[in-house]
């Protein structure tokens, strides 16, 4: 019986070679623009605009990755700036989420359902929709080129998926520990507190990663339109400004990108089971 | 009764913070998309109420041009993202050696800041010294170098190309879980009846891959049809043009020319679709579900 799935699985060699043939071709293209920008960042600027073209850095260096840190004025408070416009939103969509999340998980109500499907449909929107009031509206708070005017709307957008998530997993803890808990004379914010909330830490670790990459990922449209001034810039904003210049030194600017995915990079290779559970979660069984 | 009523109280409670902030970020601008439609708002101190008039000249223009534009470009965009994440789950879904290795290289161009992933496709679409043209020109395909940003026809391909380099992750790794979770004894039964890898694959993977085959396309069409970044950092919605959609068009006129009230009225027209998307979306799922619990 249990060699079964092993034979199932026994391929022949011509099948093993174009399994890994397709792999190959499949990852190509995922991995091209990743492989070349690494290899621009090593070649020097004379290289790069030489032609006929080649792949390979003839005697590359990482000079690049010196460089720029003199010729991207601010770079280093990008970076900072991208990290910590990703931190505070993710820590404002925990503190929203989280109690959100266990009313979903725990309380039927009247309009519960429709309530889920009302915040499930903001997904639906991008803030690009929704921009002409957003920047009015930010206009009103007197925002506008400030920190908040990038974090405020973007963490509208990373509600529904943390809320979906998040519900997703406290539906799973047995709904007896609630009641023991309320049986000892326990309060529902008692129970939230010192019962869920300590089992429910997994499930709050995995909403917590996936928004912040969401967040570190998807700085550029508010931070775009919402901030002009430099000292505020996310990253990706403040290398689309270098981007936009007439000449662009190209090693340069896939250096600074590099570093700049760095984080993301570090995520994936530590974190890659928790970032494929959390963001395929509830998509096979709905 | 009293228990019930407070245990409702404190699910409100809960509920509160989030509800409150989704209305103030989203729901109210969503209502003021619509009633900036009808003025004439801009920079100007005054606004007048102006009724039908963006919506007048929005058909007066080229915009008829760009909703088509965006469809088709949607289209191309989902349906490419789709074959390829398809065949990439059935590559990564094979049980040989560095599987694992090869599904989390799969996740970059997902995980990376999106405006990154970009700024590197545009060095590659570069002309004279891309890596595509360039390879191209080695390989003796093409005869000069060809600046795929530059003309229209190259342009819209290309921003569709990096639009599915980035949505190809998510449909991999969502049909991969998917194609995980058909029961391994359907395979195991036809395996035993004398049935051939082809076969089992025509007939038990795709038929039961096929409700999450749509659900993702649905979610994709719903993404897709919202994309800017891509073809804002690519081509600004140029040459000629020629890369706007609809989505570009309603940013470059209310951010680009502060016409608040004609971009609304752009953008009142994409909520329109996207609610039809949405409800389409919510009603072929639940047809779905349904159908998965008959059976």
């Amino acid at each position: 019986m249990s060699t079964q799935p092993a034979m199932i699985n026994r391929y022949r060699w011509y099948e093993v070679i174009s399994i890994y043939a397709g792999i190959f071709l499949f990852l190509t293209f995922i991995l091209a623009p990743f492989v070349e920008g690494f290899l621009v960042s090593l070649k020097p600027l004379g290289l790069l605009f030489s032609s006929p073209y080649k792949f390979w850095p003839e005697n590359g260096s990482f000079a690049a990755y010196r460089t720029m840190w003199v010729s991207v004025p601010g770079f280093a408070r990008y970076i900072f700036n991208s990290f910590f416009i990703s931190i505070i939103v993710t820590g404002i969509v925990l503190i929203l989420v989280i109690p959100a999340s266990y009313a979903f998980a725990r309380f039927q109500f009247r309009g519960s359902g429709l309530l889920l499907g009302a915040f499930l449909a903001v997904n639906m929107f991008s803030g690009a929709v929704l921009l002409i009031p957003l920047f009015r509206l930010m206009r009103s708070f007197g925002v506008l080129n400030t920190y908040f005017a990038m974090m405020v709307p973007g963490v509208a957008f990373l509600i529904p998926t943390a809320i979906w998530l998040l519900r997703t997993y406290m539906m799973r803890i047995p709904r007896e520990l609630d009641e023991a808990a309320f049986v000892d004379g326990a309060s529902h914010f008692y129970t939230l507190r010192r019962v869920i909330l300590p089992i429910a830490m997994p499930g709050i670790t995995v909403v917590a990663i996936t928004t912040f990459i969401g967040s570190y990922a998807q700085q550029f449209i508010f931070a775009l339109t919402f901030n002009s001034k430099t000292e505020y810039m996310p990253l990706p904003v403040g290398l689309f400004a270098y981007f936009g210049r007439q000449e662009v030194i190209w090693n340069e600017l896939m250096a600074a990108s590099f570093v700049g995915i760095t984080p993301a990079i570090i995520v994936i290779f530590f974190l890659q089971r928790y970032l494929v559970s959390g963001l395929t979660a509830g998509a096979v069984k709905q | 009764m009293n228990v019930q009523r407070s245990t409702l109280i404190f699910a409100w409670m809960l509920l509160l913070p989030a509800v409150l902030y989704v209305i103030v970020i989203v729901a109210y601008p969503l209502l003021d998309t619509f009633i900036l439609s009808f003025t004439d708002a801009s920079l100007k101190k005054t606004t007048n109420w102006i009724g039908w008039v963006n919506y007048e000249k929005i058909f007066n223009t080229t915009f008829a041009e760009v909703i088509i534009r965006t469809f088709v470009w949607t289209f191309f965009s989902v349906a490419i993202k789709m074959i390829i994440g398809v065949f990439g789950a059935c590559m990564l879904n094979a049980a040989v050696p560095g599987r694992a290795l090869f599904r989390v290289l799969t996740m970059p161009p997902w995980i990376v800041p999106m405006a990154i992933g970009i700024f590197m496709w545009g060095w590659m679409y570069n002309g004279q010294f891309g890596m595509i043209s360039g390879v191209l020109q080695n390989w003796g395909i093409i005869d000069g170098p060809i600046a795929f940003l530059a003309h229209g026809s190259t342009a819209f391909w290309a921003t569709i190309i990096t639009d599915v380099w980035i949505g190809v992750p998510m449909v991999t790794l969502y049909m991969l879980a998917a194609m995980q979770a058909v029961p391994q004894d359907l395979y195991e039964a036809a395996w035993t009846d004398g049935a051939g890898r082809f076969y089992r694959f025509r007939r038990i993977t795709l038929p039961l891959l096929i409700p999450s085959m749509i659900t993702m396309s649905m979610l994709s069409l719903i993404s897709t049809f919202n994309s800017f970044d891509i073809i804002w950092i690519l081509t600004q919605g140029g040459p000629n043009g020629e890369t706007t959609t609809m989505i570009i068009d309603t940013y470059r006129t209310a951010i680009g020319s502060k016409k608040y009230g004609e971009g609304a009225a752009r953008a009142v027209l994409i909520c329109i679709f996207l609610s039809i998307f949405c409800v389409a979306y919510f009603r072929v799922t639940s047809r779905l579900s349904a159908g998965e619990s008959n059976r």
